[in-house]
C-alpha cells in the first residue's frame, strides 16, 4: 500500500452518488490512458452534482481539488460500469473515498486502477461531518480521525482484496502470484 | 452441497468442481466485449501492460461493439472508434460490427445475442454495467471496469469473487399491459437501488418460464440497477431455440441444485403486478402507473438495451395505433436487426413505422444508444433542458438523458407510449381495454 495515512479536508457527499453525477457522460469521449485526456478528465470530477451543492468539488478553473477525501453514504458510485469515475477522482486528486457502502463495479475498478481507496466505514460519516473538516485515515489502524474534536471511527476490514490493493493493482497482484509474466 | 446455475458456471470456468460465494477464484472468459466509450481505454492498458505487440488471447473472443456516440459531429467521439478500427486490424480481429459500415449494428446488450455471442454456461465479461443483460441466456455475464478489461484481453482469465445468489421466484399469469420492464422495476423498488449488492439476482418461476427470451433480457438488463452483479434464468427450450437460430457453436446448460443455497428467496405472484413507473431520481422510487398520473410529461423515448428491442416496438405499437401522441415521441431501434423488423413486421397489416408514423411519432432515428445516457449535445432525443422525459431505458439518475434540470421517468414501452398520447404518466391498460 502506498499510504498508510491520508490527511486532508473532506467534501461531503449524499447516498445513492452515482457514475453520471462523477462524471457525466459527455465527458467519456476522454481516453483515460492518454495523458493529457486523464488530467482533463479530473477537471470535471463531480461536475455532475445537482447544483445544491454549492460548494463545488473543483473550484472554477482548477485542475486540482482541494478535498483530497471524498464522504458518500450508502452505495457510492452506482450505475455505470465507466472507470471513468474513479480516474477522474483520482486525477482530481483524491487519495480516498469514505462510505457507507460502495456499489461493486466502482469498488472494484477503485482496485484495479488503484486510483483511490474505497473505505467502508459502519457508520454514516456523512451525516457526521460537513465539507472542509479535516480528517485522518489510517490503515493500519483501520481509523478515520477528525482533526479538529479528536474523535475516532473505525473502518470495516477490506477482506481479501487488501491482497490486490497491497500489491499494486489486479496487474501487479496476477505478476506476483505468477498469473502473468 | 447443492450449487446455484450461477456457481455451477463459475465451478466449470475455474476448473474447480465446487465453488462457494466468497471464494476467489480465477474464471476463464469465453467473451470479452467493449465498445466506443471503453474500448479505447481497454486497448490502452492492455498495451501499457503486455506491449505494443501484445496479442489478444483469443481473437474469436473479443467482440468490439461501437454503439454510444456514433451519430455526433464530436471528434474525439470519431477518433474512438478510429482506434477500435486501428486495432480490430492489427489484431485481425473477426467479430467488429463498425460504423459505417455493413457490418454496423447498434447497441451492444442486443447485438450480442443476435449476433450469437451469448450462449448458455459461458462466461461473459463486457465493459459496460449493463452486461448483465446476457444472464437471460442463462450464462454467466457481468460489467467490469477498463483495468480488468485490459486484464482479460491479454489473459482471458479474470479474479472474481463468487457473489452469494438472491433467488426471486414469480408465480403465474401476468395480466395484461404489464410486462418485464414493470416486474424489475418493481422488484428494484421493493429491495432498493443496493438490494442486492454484489449478489446474483436469479429469475425463475413460472411467470419467468412464459417471458420471451428478449422480455427475459430486459429483466437481467436491469439486475445492475439493484447493485447485482449478475442476473440470470435458467436456460430451457426457448432459450435453445432462440440460440441455435442464431449460432452453430456448442453450449452446455446449466442449472441450480434442488438443494442450492440462497441468501433469500423472494416469492411473487404473476398476478399482482401492475404497470409501474420510477420517479426521478433513482430507478428504486417506484410508483404504480396509476398513482403517478398527476405526473407532466414533456416528452416520450422509447429505446435503449433495455426498451429498443423488437417487442418493446411491438408494445408500443400495439398501443399507439389508432392513436395520436400530444407529446414529442423518440424512437430509438436498438439494432439495425430492430431498425428493419419496424418495416416488416404488421400489426392488423399495418406496418410498425406506418403505426408510429400515424401517431404522429418523430421518425426512428438510426440504431445507437442516442439519449439513453445523454451524450453530445447533438444526440438524438437528448434532454438539452428542464424536460420531462417518460423512458423506456433503465437509469433516471440526475442528468442521465443530458441536461441536471431534466427529468427521467422510467416506464414500459406500453407506459412510455400510452403517456406520450395524454401528455401525463398513464396506465396503460386505459387504452388495452
Ligand atoms: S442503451 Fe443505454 S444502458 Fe444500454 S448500453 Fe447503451 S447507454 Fe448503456
Amino acid at each position: 500500500m502506498a499510504d498508510n495515512i491520508i490527511r486532508g479536508k473532506v467534501f461531503i457527499t449524499g447516498d445513492n452518488i452515482d457514475t453520471d453525477q462523477i462524471i457525466p457522460a459527455q465527458y467519456l469521449n476522454l481516453v483515460p490512458t492518454i495523458k493529457e485526456e486523464y488530467e482533463k478528465l479530473g477537471s470535471y470530477a463531480l461536475c455532475g452534482l445537482p447544483d445544491e451543492y454549492k460548494t463545488r468539488y473543483m473550484a472554477e478553473g482548477k485542475t486540482k481539488t482541494e478535498y483530497p477525501i471524498i464522504i458518500g453514504g450508502s452505495n457510492f458510485g452506482c450505475g455505470s460500469s465507466r472507470e471513468h469515475a474513479p480516474i477522474s477522482l483520482g486525477a482530481a486528486g483524491c487519495k480516498a473515498v469514505i462510505a457507507k457502502s460502495f456499489a461493486r463495479i466502482f469498488f472494484r475498478n477503485c482496485i484495479a486502477t488503484g486510483e483511490v481507496y474505497p473505505v467502508e466505514t459502519p457508520e454514516d460519516l456523512n451525516k457526521m461531518l460537513k465539507t472542509g473538516d479535516e480528517v485522518e485515515i489510517n490503515f493500519d489502524a483501520r481509523t478515520v480521525k477528525v482533526l479538529s474534536s479528536g474523535k475516532v471511527y473505525n473502518t470495516n476490514d477490506l477482506g481479501a482484496v487488501k491482497e490486490v490493493i497491497d500489491a499494486g493493482g489486479i496487474f501487479s497482484f496476477a505478476r506476483k502470484s505468477k498469473m502473468i509474466k | 452441497m447443492g450449487m446455484t446455475i450461477t456457481e455451477k458456471i463459475l465451478a466449470n470456468a475455474s476448473g474447480h468442481e465446487h465453488v462457494s460465494p466468497g471464494e476467489n477464484i480465477w474464471v476463464s472468459a469465453d467473451i470479452l466485449m467493449t465498445h466506443d466509450v471503453c474500448g479505447p481505454g481497454t486497448i490502452g492498458v492492455f498495451k501499457r501492460e503486455f506491449g505494443e505487440k501484445a496479442k489478444v488471447w483469443d481473437p474469436e473472443g473479443v467482440v468490439i461493439i461501437p454503439d454510444h456516440y456514433i451519430f455526433t459531429a464530436d471528434e474525439k467521439c470519431h477518433r474512438n472508434v478510429d482506434a477500435l478500427r486501428a486495432f480490430v486490424k492489427e489484431q485481425k480481429l473477426p467479430y467488429f460490427y463498425d460504423p459505417g459500415t455493413p457490418s454496423y449494428s447498434g447497441v451492444c446488450h442486443v447485438t450480442l445475442p443476435e449476433k450469437g455471442h451469448c450462449r448458455p454456461g459461458e462466461v461473459l465479461f463486457g465493459t459496460d454495467s449493463h452486461t448483465c443483460t446476457h444472464g437471460a441466456l442463462g450464462e454467466f455475464a457481468t460489467g467490469i471496469g477498463n483495468t480488468d478489461a485490459g486484464f482479460v484481453m491479454g489473459t482471458g482469465k479474470l479474479l472474481i469473487k463468487v457473489p452469494p445468489t438472491i433467488k426471486f421466484v414469480i408465480d403465474g399469469k401476468l395480466p395484461k399491459g404489464v410486462t418485464a420492464k414493470d416486474i424489475i422495476l418493481r422488484i428494484i423498488g421493493d429491495i432498493g437501488v443496493d438490494g442486492a449488492t454484489y449478489c446474483a439476482m436469479e429469475f425463475a418461476g413460472t411467470t419467468i418460464e412464459g417471458l420471451s427470451v428478449e422480455e427475459r433480457m430486459t429483466i437481467c438488463n436491469m439486475a445492475i440497477e439493484a447493485g447485482g452483479k449478475n442476473g440470470i434464468i435458467a436456460p430451457d427450450e426457448k432459450t435453445i431455440e432462440y440460440v441455435k437460430s442464431k449460432t452453430s457453436k456448442p453450449f452446455k446448460c446449466f442449472h441450480s441444485d434442488p438443494d442450492a443455497q440462497y441468501l433469500t428467496v423472494r416469492r411473487y405472484r404473476g398476478e399482482e403486478f401492475v404497470p409501474v413507473v420510477a420517479l426521478p431520481f433513482s430507478p428504486d422510487n417506484v410508483k404504480s402507473a396509476k398513482d403517478a398520473s398527476k405526473v407532466k410529461i414533456d416528452r416520450s423515448y422509447i429505446g435503449s438495451c433495455t426498451g429498443g428491442k423488437i417487442t418493446d416496438f411491438i408494445f408500443a405499437a400495439e398501443l399507439l395505433k389508432g392513436h395520436k401522441v400530444s407529446v414529442d415521441t423518440f424512437l430509438v431501434p436498438s439494432t439495425v436487426e430492430v431498425e428493419q423488423a419496424l418495416k416488416k413486421i404488421k400489426i392488423d397489416g399495418k406496418t410498425l413505422v406506418k403505426i408510429f408514423a400515424e401517431a404522429g411519432c418523430i421518425e426512428p432515428a438510426p440504431p445507437s444508444c442516442a439519449a439513453c445516457l445523454g451524450g453530445p449535445v447533438d444526440t438524438f432525443g437528448r434532454c438539452n433542458d428542464g424536460e420531462v422525459c417518460v423512458s423506456t431505458t433503465n437509469r433516471n439518475f440526475p442528468g442521465r438523458m443530458g441536461s441536471k434540470d431534466s427529468q427521467t421517468i422510467l416506464a414500459s414501452p406500453y407506459t412510455a407510449a400510452a403517456s406520450a398520447i395524454t401528455g401525463h404518466i398513464t396506465d396503460p391498460r386505459e387504452f388495452l381495454k
